[in-house]
C-alpha cells in the first residue's frame, strides 16, 4: 500500500512500488486529467508537481512518491483560477487540448522559479513538452500573460 | 433535397441520447465520398439536428468529431447566428454514430465547407418557426415580429416571448420553403466571423475532458497487444507462461489471423489482458513470440526510394497533357532537371489511439477517440459477425488526429477483447505501437524537368511522380499512384504552359498506407515549390515574379479537357474553381507583409511557396538563418484565403497548427524500414518540432464571401517548400531529399 498526498488530501494506493505514479493515478484513482504521451519523459503529457516540482510521472515510480506531495492538473486550482489557466483562457490556448494539463501544470512551475520568464527561460523550461497542435506561440504568449496576473495577485 | 423537416422526439433521443420538447428540426447535410471510402457511408433523410426546449435550451447536434480544429464551436455558431440564440443556452451534443446522419468521417477539411449552407438554413427555419408561432399568438402579422436574444419581439407593442415558450407551439407548424428564407446578411452576423472560444474550454482547464485513453468503466479490463512488426505476418506460436506471472496480468489472447487487402483489421498479435496499464504492459514484455513469414519482410525503405526515385527518371504513365512536352524540351534553348524524395511518416497525434468495448447480448458499445464512427460501426460489427445496428459507437474527445483516427481497427481490437473476455476492455496504443503499427503517409519520389526558350520562358514541363497508393489498402492489388491522390497537389498543376506531361510510375506498397494531414499534396507541394524555387534562381528571376508569370493571367484552371479527370476534394468546379486570382492574391499577400524581397542579415533568408488545397488557397513566407551546419526556422507569415470563415481566431489557430506541423516533418520526420519493420519507435526517433524550434509566426486570413474551403489541411502542404527555399537562399545549400535532418542540424 502507497500512501502519499493528491492535491491536498491524503490518499493510499494498492500500486506495485515500480509502477510509475501515472498510473496509479489514472487507472487506480480514477485521476485522468494526467495524460500519457510516451511513457519515457520525451512528451511532459503527463507532467505533475511533487513536492511542488515539475515531474514526469510517466516515469516516476511509486516508490518514489511514497509521503510527498503531489499535484495535477485537477488541483492547480479548483475553479480554473490560477494565473496559468485563466492566461490559457484568453489566448485560446487549446486545440485538441490533451497535452495542455502537461503544459500548463510546466508553465506553473517555471513561473514558480521564474516569475517574470524572458523568451529564452520558456523555451529552456518548456522544450520537454511536446504539443502536436503547435500551439506553441500562444503558451509562449499566455505564459508571459500569466506572469503578469501573477505579480498582480 | 435539401429542406428542413420536422422529426419526431423518438428520433432525435435516438441519434442524441437526449429526450427534447419542443421543436426539433432536421436537416439534410450533402455528403462527399473519397474513392476509398467503404460503401455504407450513403446519406439517408436526415443528419443534422436542432432541438428547442421549453426550457430554452438549444441543442445542436454535432455529428462531427473534434480533435482540435474547433468544429464542436464552429458548426453551432453558424446555427446560433441565423437562429439568433443566446450561446449562452445553446448546447452542443455529439452525435452518436448513425447512419441517419450521412457520413461522419472528419476528414478532408471538409466540415465547415459542407455544412456551412444547411446549418444556417436549419437556423432560419428554426427562426421563423419561431416567429410565425408568436405572430399567430398575438395575431399579427408574420412582419412584424423578430427574434433577438433568444426571444420573439414583437415591437409595437412591446410584447415578448422567449424561445422556450413558443418552442412547443412552433413544433406544430411546418417548416418554411427554403426559397422563401431569409438569411441575414454578413453585416449582421453576430456569431458567424467572431472569436467564439472553444466550447470544451473549460474542461481542458480543469483536465475533466475525457478522452478516448481517458475512458473508464467498472470492472473494465486493460488491454496492451503486441502486434507483428512487418505487415502480412501472423502469429506463428506464443509462450505466454512469463507474463501470465507477471501481477496484474488475466489472461493473454491470440488475436485473428489476417491477410490482405489490410483494410481497417486490426493487425495480428497478441493481447495481454490485466488489471491495471502498467501490469499489460509489463506482461507484454514478457510475451515470447514467433511470427510466419510475410511477403514484405525485405522492405527497406531506403532502397526502396532509390528504386522509385530510379523510375521517375523514365518515361511513365501520362496522366494529363498538354502540347508535346517532349519535342517541347528538344526544341528549348535550355533545360533543367531535379529529382525530390519525401520519406513515409506518421501521425503521431499526441493521444495515440484508445479503444474501450463491452459486449452484451450480442451487441456491442464502444467508447472510442474517432474520426469515423460509423466505419468504426462497421467495422465492428464485421469482425463480430453482428449487424451494425447492434454496435454503438460513443465519440469521445480525440487528441489530436491527422489521419490516423479515420482508421477504425483499433476498436475493432478492443471489441474482438470484448467478446472473448465478456468484460469491459481498454486497448490503448503506447506511443511505440502508434508510430510502428501505423497506417504511414506513402514515401514518394518525384521528378522534373523544365525547359526554357531564349527569352527565359518556361515553354515546356514534365513532371512524374510515384509513391505506393493508399487504394493498396483497400484492395491488395493497386502498385500505382490512384486518381484521388493526383488530385491532391499533381494533376492540378495550375501553370500556363504550352506543353505539359504529367506521369506517373508504378510503386508497390509494403506498409499499410494512409491518409495523414493534406496526403499526397505534401510531397506535391514539396516538389512543385522546391522546383520552382530551383528555376527561379537558375533563371535569375525573383521568385514571386517567376510564380506569378506560371501562374498567369486571373482565370479559372480546368485540368479536364487536357486528359485530367480532376475530383476537386468531392465539390463541384462551377462553386469551387481552381481560381488564379486567388492563388496569386495570398502569394502576394504574404510575400508583402513578409517583405521576402527587402536585404536580410548575412546567413538570413526568405523563402516562399504556394498551394491550393482543399479548395483553399495558402501562401507561406519562411525566414531562416543558416549558420554552422544548423537551421535555425525565425519567423513565418502565412496568408489563407478560405472562402467565408465562421471563427476567425480558430483559423488562425489551425494555421499556426499547420506552420509548425509542416516545419515538423520537413525538418524531422522520418519513418525508414528494414527487414519490413518500422525504425522509429517514439519521440526520441521520431521527434516532434518543440517550443524551442517554433519561430514566430503571423497569419492573415483573406477577407472574402466565397463559400468556405478546408482549413485544417492546407496550411501544411507550402511549408516544407517554403522553409527550403529560405534554405538555400540563406546557405546555397538545396535539400531535395526530406527531411532537412538527413543533411543539416535542426
Ligand atoms: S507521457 Fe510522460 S513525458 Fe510523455
Ligand atoms: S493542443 Fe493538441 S497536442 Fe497540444
Amino acid at each position: 500500500m502507497m500512501k502519499f498526498t493528491l492535491n491536498g488530501k491524503p490518499v493510499s494506493v494498492e500500486a506495485e512500488a515500480d509502477m510509475p505514479l501515472l498510473w496509479a493515478l489514472r487507472d487506480m484513482l480514477g485521476m485522468t486529467g494526467t495524460k500519457y504521451g510516451c511513457g519515457m519523459a520525451l512528451c511532459g503529457a503527463c507532467t505533475v508537481h511533487l513536492d511542488g516540482q515539475a515531474v514526469r510521472a510517466c516515469t516516476l515510480p511509486m516508490s518514489m512518491v511514497e509521503g510527498k506531495q503531489v499535484t495535477t492538473i485537477e488541483g492547480l486550482a479548483s475553479d480554473a483560477s490560477h494565473p496559468v489557466q485563466q492566461a490559457w483562457q484568453s489566448h485560446n490556448v487549446p486545440q485538441c487540448g490533451y497535452c495542455q494539463s502537461g503544459q500548463m501544470m510546466s508553465a506553473a512551475a517555471l513561473l514558480a522559479k521564474h516569475p517574470n520568464p524572458d523568451d529564452k527561460t520558456i523555451d529552456e523550461q518548456m522544450q520537454g513538452n511536446i504539443c502536436r497542435c503547435g500551439t506553441y506561440p500562444r503558451i509562449k504568449a499566455a505564459i508571459k500573460t500569466a506572469a503578469k496576473l501573477g505579480a498582480k495577485s | 433535397m435539401s429542406e428542413i423537416t420536422n422529426v419526431s422526439r423518438r428520433q432525435f433521443l435516438k441519434l442524441s441520447g437526449i429526450s427534447a420538447g419542443g421543436l426539433v428540426l432536421g436537416g439534410l447535410l450533402p455528403g462527399f465520398k473519397p474513392v476509398w471510402a467503404q460503401d455504407g457511408d450513403a446519406l439517408s433523410e436526415l443528419n443534422l439536428f436542432v432541438s428547442i426546449g421549453s426550457d430554452d435550451l438549444v441543442h445542436i447536434i454535432c455529428h462531427r468529431s473534434e480533435m482540435g480544429q474547433g468544429i464542436r464551436t464552429g458548426l453551432p455558431q453558424v446555427v446560433a447566428d441565423e437562429l439568433m440564440a443566446d450561446w449562452h443556452k445553446v448546447r452542443v451534443v455529439q452525435g452518436l454514430a448513425n447512419a441517419e446522419y450521412g457520413s461522419q468521417n472528419t476528414d478532408g477539411s471538409r466540415s465547415v465547407r459542407r455544412f456551412y449552407q444547411i446549418m444556417r438554413e436549419m437556423g432560419a427555419s428554426a427562426r421563423t418557426m419561431l416567429e410565425q408561432a408568436a405572430a399567430n399568438q398575438w395575431q399579427v402579422p408574420l412582419e412584424e415580429v423578430q427574434a433577438k436574444d433568444h426571444q420573439v419581439v414583437h415591437a409595437k407593442t412591446g410584447r415578448s416571448l422567449r424561445f422556450g415558450e413558443l418552442a412547443e407551439s412552433a413544433s406544430t407548424l411546418t417548416p418554411p420553403a427554403k426559397e422563401t428564407l431569409k438569411l441575414k446578411p454578413a453585416s449582421e452576423f453576430t456569431y458567424i466571423g467572431k472569436n467564439v472560444p472553444i466550447v470544451d474550454m473549460p474542461a481542458i482547464l480543469n483536465g475533466s475532458t475525457v478522452y478516448g485513453q481517458d475512458v473508464q468503466l467498472p470492472g473494465m479490463l486493460y488491454a496492451s497487444i503486441e502486434r507483428t512488426p512487418v505487415v502480412g505476418a501472423n502469429v506463428k506460436a506464443v509462450d505466454n507462461s512469463a507474463a501470465l506471472k507477471v501481477s496484474g496480468v488475466l489472461d493473454t489472447f491470440v488475436m485473428p489471423k489476417q491477410s490482405e487487402p489490410v483494410l481497417f483489421k486490426p493487425l495480428p498479435g497478441v493481447a495481454v489482458l490485466a488489471t491495471n496499464s502498467w501490469a499489460a504492459m509489463q506482461g507484454r514484455k514478457a510475451l515470447s513470440i514467433e511470427w510466419t513469414d510475410s511477403p514484405h519482410a525485405g522492405h527497406d525503405s531506403e532502397a526502396y526510394l532509390d528504386v522509385l526515385k530510379g523510375r521517375v527518371k523514365q518515361q511513365g504513365k501520362v496522366i494529363r497533357s498538354v502540347g508535346d512536352a517532349y519535342a517541347g524540351m528538344m526544341n528549348a534553348v535550355d533545360t533543367f532537371e531535379a529529382l525530390y524524395s519525401v520519406p513515409y511518416l506518421i501521425h503521431a497525434p499526441m493521444e495515440p489511439p484508445a479503444a474501450t468495448a463491452v459486449f452484451n447480448d450480442g451487441s456491442c458499445e464502444i467508447w472510442a477517440c474517432t474520426q469515423t464512427p460509423q466505419s468504426t460501426q462497421r467495422n465492428v460489427a464485421e469482425a463480430l459477425g453482428i449487424e451494425p445496428d447492434k454496435v454503438k459507437v460513443n465519440v469521445t474527445l480525440l487528441g489530436g488526429g491527422f489521419g490516423r483516427k479515420s482508421k477504425p481497427d483499433f476498436s475493432v481490437e478492443a471489441a474482438i477483447l470484448a467478446k472473448h473476455t465478456g468484460k469491459p476492455v481498454k486497448v490503448s496504443w503506447s506511443r511505440e505501437d502508434e508510430i510502428q503499427h501505423g497506417y504511414y503517409h506513402a514515401a514518394a519520389a518525384m521528378h522534373f524537368q523544365a525547359g526554357v526558350d531564349d527569352s527565359g520562358r518556361v515553354v515546356s514541363w514534365i513532371q512524374r511522380t510515384a509513391f505506393p497508393s493508399i487504394s493498396w489498402t483497400f484492395n491488395g492489388t493497386t502498385d500505382e499512384p490512384s486518381g484521388s491522390e493526383l488530385d491532391l497537389g499533381f494533376g492540378d498543376l495550375p501553370f500556363v504552359l504550352d506543353n505539359l506531361s504529367c506521369e506517373t510510375q508504378k510503386a508497390e506498397a509494403h506498409l499499410r498506407i494512409g491518409w495523414v494531414r493534406s496526403v499526397s499534396n505534401i510531397q506535391h507541394a514539396f516538389a512543385i515549390g522546391s522546383f520552382v524555387d530551383e528555376l527561379a534562381d537558375k533563371l535569375e528571376r525573383r521568385p514571386r515574379d517567376l510564380w506569378l508569370e506560371l501562374l498567369g493571367d486571373d482565370r479559372l484552371v480546368d485540368p479536364e479537357p487536357e486528359g485530367f479527370k480532376y475530383g476537386n476534394y468531392g465539390e463541384s468546379k462551377a462553386v469551387f474553381p481552381i481560381d488564379i486570382a486567388r492563388l496569386k492574391g495570398v502569394l502576394n499577400l504574404v510575400a508583402d507583409k513578409a517583405g521576402v524581397e527587402k536585404p536580410t542579415a548575412k546567413n538570413e533568408a526568405w523563402g516562399i511557396s504556394v498551394h491550393r488545397s482543399f479548395v483553399s488557397y495558402v501562401a507561406v513566407a519562411t525566414k531562416v538563418r543558416v549558420e554552422g551546419g544548423k537551421v535555425q526556422v525565425l519567423e513565418m507569415h502565412s496568408a489563407i484565403d478560405a472562402g467565408t470563415v465562421v471563427n476567425p481566431d480558430r483559423v488562425k489557430s489551425q494555421m499556426e497548427g499547420a506552420m509548425i506541423f509542416g516545419l515538423s516533418l520537413a525538418m524531422m520526420g522520418d519513418i525508414s524500414v528494414k527487414g519490413g519493420a518500422v525504425v522509429q519507435s517514439n519521440f526520441h526517433d521520431y521527434p516532434i518540432l518543440r517550443i524551442n524550434q517554433s519561430p514566430l509566426i503571423h497569419s492573415y486570413i483573406v477577407e472574402s464571401s466565397q463559400p468556405p474551403g478546408g482549413v485544417g489541411e492546407p496550411g501544411v502542404p507550402p511549408v516544407a517548400a517554403s522553409l527550403c527555399n529560405a534554405i538555400f537562399r540563406a546557405s546555397g545549400k538545396r535539400i531535395r531529399d526530406l527531411p532537412i535532418s538527413k543533411h543539416m542540424q535542426v
